[in-house]
């Protein structure tokens, strides 16, 4: 409980790969949800990658140093922020186009198979890709906040006291 | 066929062995072992996007496993399968695979396109997929064409499945929160901490 910050969490080698590590790892994330219309993958897969190198820091260095860095409250209204663009985006498409999810972006052929193309799939994709990543990170932030304890026999879940 | 069947038979036995060992450590292992088994199968079937989700969520859903059941002072499971439990899960088992295998059987072969059986039967103007296939690239422009079903023909449903995703990671934020739990039960709250 009172033991301090640096001796939180797993231990140097650990910590020091991790800080190595978690670049390539969100880069990663990040190619892959920005890719999504190009390459396998797409906004759910990539998510998925960037709340990993998250957990990967919670578990590193222990939760009070992540939690400094990485606020719950920031998380939660990432991820909510992830849910209003892509509805935005449906929303945007029925006022400008007539139908709801409508493309409205145009898309070339010469545009085909680079980048910049498929008008608001990609826009999608960063908006799914927010969404996933954040709730996944949330949902390992509350359940590692519980505590599986014996007592008198039974088994109960139980919460850490938070410091 | 013969390294899909070779996955499921590894697959199968993981299953068994996840079950019947008193580790939690190990039994989660083999949890994971089948996930990826399954992702190397969607892999062969030519579906890659589908394996590096299953691949993902399976490390993610091993690691959010391990983190929240296993703890210093529980990491094995005791306790003896009662003879009767056991019987009428083995005949349950049993009766659920003879209807598989009779179901199976009755299947067009692995690989056949099925809506198209249905469109000639019934004269409908042909399968949703062929449109999907055929004009994929030139009316959404994305070269993946799993990208361009989920985010532009069937993005309806994928706004379906994020706001699933939303409700539940809402109410989870609402049971498990700490500010009003403290009140309720401080006296549950342990001493010790991670």
């Amino acid at each position: 409980m009172n033991e301090p910050l640096a001796s939180q969490g797993m231990s140097l080698i650990v910590k020091t790969v991790t800080h190595w590590v978690k670049v390539f790892i969100l880069v990663f994330g990040m190619y892959i949800v920005l890719n999504g219309h190009l390459t396998p993958g797409g906004g759910f897969a990539g998510g998925v990658v960037v709340a990993c190198a998250f957990i990967l820091l919670e578990l590193a260095n222990g939760q009070t140093r992540t939690s400094q860095t990485v606020k719950v409250g920031v998380a939660a209204e990432l991820d909510s922020a992830g849910a209003l663009l892509f509805l935005g985006v449906a929303l945007v498409g029925m006022r400008a186009a007539g139908a709801f999810f409508k493309n409205f972006v145009p898309t070339p052929e010469a545009a085909w198979f680079k980048l910049f193309s498929a008008g608001v799939i990609p826009i999608c994709n960063i908006g799914i890709g927010l969404k996933v990543g954040m709730s996944l990170f949330l949902v390992f932030v509350l359940l590692s906040a519980l505590h599986v304890a014996v007592r008198n026999g039974d088994r109960k879940m139980i919460r850490r006291r938070k410091e | 066929m013969s390294l899909l069947v070779i996955l499921l038979v590894l697959m199968v036995i993981g299953a068994v062995i996840a079950i019947e060992t008193t580790n939690l450590l190990s039994s989660i292992v083999c949890v994971g072992a089948i996930g990826f088994l399954l992702s190397i199968a969607f892999l062969f079937l030519g579906a890659p996007d589908i394996a590096i989700t299953q691949l993902v969520v399976e490390i993610l859903a091993l690691v959010i496993l391990i983190r929240a059941t296993i703890s210093r002072d529980l990491t094995s499971v005791s306790g003896d399968r009662e003879f009767f439990g056991l019987t009428i899960t083995v005949a349950v088992v049993l009766v659920i695979a003879v209807i598989g295998v009779n179901m199976f059987a009755g299947f067009p072969a692995f690989g056949t396109p099925v809506m198209d059986r249905i469109v000639e039967a019934h004269g409908v103007p042909g399968p949703p997929s062929a449109t999907y296939l055929r004009h994929g690239l030139e009316r959404t422009g994305a070269a993946n064409i799993v990208t361009a079903v989920l985010l532009d023909f069937r993005a309806y449903d994928t706004l379906g499945e994020a706001t699933v995703l939303f409700c539940s990671i809402l109410g989870a934020l609402a049971i498990l929160r700490s500010r009003a739990r403290k009140r309720a039960d401080a006296a549950e709250t342990e001493s010790e901490s991670g």
